[in-house]
């Protein structure tokens, strides 16, 4: 029997500026993943990889990464995955810092 | 210092417009993720946790200052105004863009630098004594060494798909500060007892997963004969090394499966086939490299600013005491810079401490500057008379931190902060253990005692031959931190033991704490440090100071 599906977010880096990236209902990319789109069904999320891996113009290294529903969004369930949301840890750089571009 | 020739300006000019290019097919979608990935690697780029990360060679740690300023100004540039020194002598720039790339290869090759065999399954970076050509107990200086390996190595065509990543490091001195035991190649000149000068050979050290102390495979090696020495090494290695797992690709276990004697005499073999092919060419150019390594025309300096200044400045005597180290002539000293201020990231550097440094080398070292393998910077000939200068300039910088050797010198790698393999975070554990043992005001008590932190079990941090080393883990989804005692990277290298249950990263810092306390409980006087106060009485006094609850129920029972 397989193990019963958790919920997922399909996550990446950016190809031009290496930071992490996840996808969105509307296909697009965002850099803050409480946009990002929470998979509920292991099918669907199968699917949005298989979206996700066909962009190699636009992002590097798609996974699947296990999420939680949060108050505004999916939230991470693994502390690399909550570090991926914020930057490092000994300096206010990365997505904590509030620097953001498109994809 | 050696200066690059047409040849090695030519490659190095010749791989940035290779990567240029290779970057704009990235981009336009002519080359896939999997074709580009081996190239970037090749030129040291790597994708982390945040962003690419870009590792830059310094080739045995030697950087002169405008080399120094140069990274300075690429930090400034393209990154985010600092830089990492690594365990592998290196720096590493962990913000750059995919566009900004080829420009900042550009920036190094103007300074002599690159990225060259800074990744991949390539003989890396050749590292060497960060004393080298100063140190008191030298033979000679391991750098002309070092720079023959980096030349023979560089884009070496046999040898750019090994079974597994190559590290080499050379010392010249019995007192190995470059951890050759724990290194693929470890390469320790010697003298015979006729006085010619040659080569103790080791292989098959290394840390990581499975860590193995490096065993002699040649006591003396005479000095021609390195180079067809060498290739035969590696190209044995390249034949049996396994490609099937890549945990088990390292020369280590090859040396560990196919015994030392057996490879010895494979490497042997091997050997006399490759010797008659070299026709001394690589002779000539070791003279060459050689006479680029002259060390400097040293000026006679009285020490009488020194002698004062250590008389008069508390601040002065306590940063001489502790980061001064013998040079060869009585007159001068050398230098330890300590990239570990307390609560700092060990081994980051900003842009205008680079600077500084740099302004310092040049002013008072005569133009030299070293990374060590311990993430600090050294000023490896400075006179005497000039330290109370010295000193004052690293203090205006922030970099007078008077901790070398000491347990706030600690080596981490960047772990889950930075690095895409990693299992859980080092730096924070490292900054709060200074920060910790700065507000107990103990660590000039303590004396010498080297922390070594990895955030994964691959072991950047050296924690194996940390004297207290800790691993960084996942432990169902919680960040969790091993701890070994008893490791050594020197000459009496050693791989720590394991205390027991990891800790928390909350309980991580109190853990350090008891395991000091145990040991200033039973040190025989403040003469004997922690490694030996270790080996005196082994694990047991540190384990009931770790896991005092195991104890009790013992007790009980």
């Amino acid at each position: 029997m397989s193990r019963r599906f958790t919920p997922k977010v399909v996550t990446a880096n950016a190809l031009l500026e290496g930071d992490a990236v996840w996808l969105a209902a509307d296909d697009s990319w965002v850099r803050d993943m409480t946009r990002a789109e929470l998979l509920e069904d292991e099918e669907h999320a199968k699917a949005r990889l298989a979206l996700a891996t066909g962009q190699p113009g636009r992002v590097v290294g798609a996974y699947l990464a296990d999420a939680k529903a949060g108050p505004d969004g999916p939230e991470p369930t693994h502390f690399r995955e909550d570090f991926r949301t914020r930057g490092p840890s000994n300096y206010p750089l990365g997505k904590q810092a509030g620097e953001d571009a498109h994809v | 210092m050696y200066k690059y020739n047409d040849f090695d300006e030519a490659f190095v000019r010749e791989r940035v417009a290779q990567f240029t290019e290779q970057v704009e097919r990235r981009i336009d979608g002519s080359l896939t993720e999997d074709e580009f990935k081996p190239l970037r690697l090749m030129n040291g780029l790597y994708l982390q946790l945040h962003a690419y990360m870009l590792r830059v060679a310094i080739p045995y740690g030697t950087l002169n200052p405008d080399q120094m300023r140069q990274l300075a100004m690429i930090a400034e540039r393209w990154d985010k105004g600092y830089g990492h020194f690594t365990t592998r002598q290196n720096i590493q720039f962990n913000w750059p863009q995919l566009t900004d790339v080829p420009a900042m290869l550009g920036a190094l090759a103007d300074v002599e630098m690159h990225c060259i065999q800074t990744s991949g399954n390539t003989i890396r970076n050749v590292t060497a004594d960060h004393f080298a050509g100063a140190a008191k107990d030298e033979i000679a200086d391991p750098r002309p060494v070092a720079e023959l390996l980096r030349q023979w190595s560089t884009d070496h065509p046999e040898f750019q798909f090994l079974p597994r990543k190559f590290k080499i490091a050379v010392t010249g001195a019995e007192h190995d500060r470059a951890v050759i035991r724990a290194h693929d190649i470890g390469i320790q000149i010697v003298e015979n007892d006729k006085g010619e000068r040659g080569y103790r050979i080791l292989i098959g050290g290394g840390l990581g997963r499975t860590p193995m102390i490096g065993k002699v495979v040649r006591d003396f090696l005479p000095e021609a004969d390195l180079l067809p020495y060498c290739e035969a090494i590696v190209s044995v290695y390249n034949l049996l090394g396994r490609r099937d797992n890549k945990y088990k690709a390292r020369i280590k276990i090859t040396v560990h499966e196919t015994g030392i004697d057996e490879i010895r005499a494979m490497i042997e073999d091997r050997f006399a086939l490759l010797r008659p092919t070299f026709g001394g060419g690589d002779r000539q150019i070791f003279a060459e490299i050689q006479d680029a390594f002259a060390p400097p025309v040293f000026r006679d300096a009285d020490e009488a600013p020194f002698v004062a200044a250590r008389a008069d400045d508390p601040v002065f005597r306590a940063w001489a005491d502790t980061n001064l180290a013998n040079h060869k002539r009585d007159d001068h000293a050398i230098v330890s810079i300590s990239l570990k201020a307390h609560g700092a990231t060990p081994g980051d550097a900003t842009a205008a401490q680079m600077r500084a440094m740099a302004d310092l080398a040049e002013r008072y070292a005569y133009g030299e500057l070293r990374i060590s393998h311990e993430q600090n910077v050294i000023l490896p000939h400075v006179a005497r008379a000039d330290l109370p200068a010295v000193h004052a300039g690293l203090k205006e910088a922030g970099l007078a931190t008077a901790n070398i050797g000491l347990i706030s010198d600690i080596i981490a790698c960047p772990g889950m902060d930075y690095c895409a393999l990693a299992t859980a975070r080092s730096i924070p554990i490292a900054q709060e253990i200074a920060t910790r043992f700065d507000e107990l005001k103990l660590e000039h008590d303590i004396g010498q005692l080297k922390i070594k932190i990895s955030g994964c079990i691959n072991a950047c941090g050296h924690h194996h031959v940390g004297h207290i080393g800790i691993l960084g883990l996942d432990r169902a989804g919680v960040e969790n931190y091993q701890i070994t005692l008893g490791g050594d990277g020197t000459e009496d290298a050693a791989i720590g033991t394991r205390t027991g249950p990891g800790f928390s990263a909350d309980d991580i810092v109190p853990a350090v704490e008891r395991i000091v306390g145990a040991y200033l409980e039973h040190r025989e006087g403040a003469d004997e440090p922690f490694l030996q106060t270790y080996k005196r009485l082994g694990m047991a006094p540190f384990k009931a100071a770790l896991y005092p609850e195991a104890q009790e129920k013992a007790n009980a029972a």
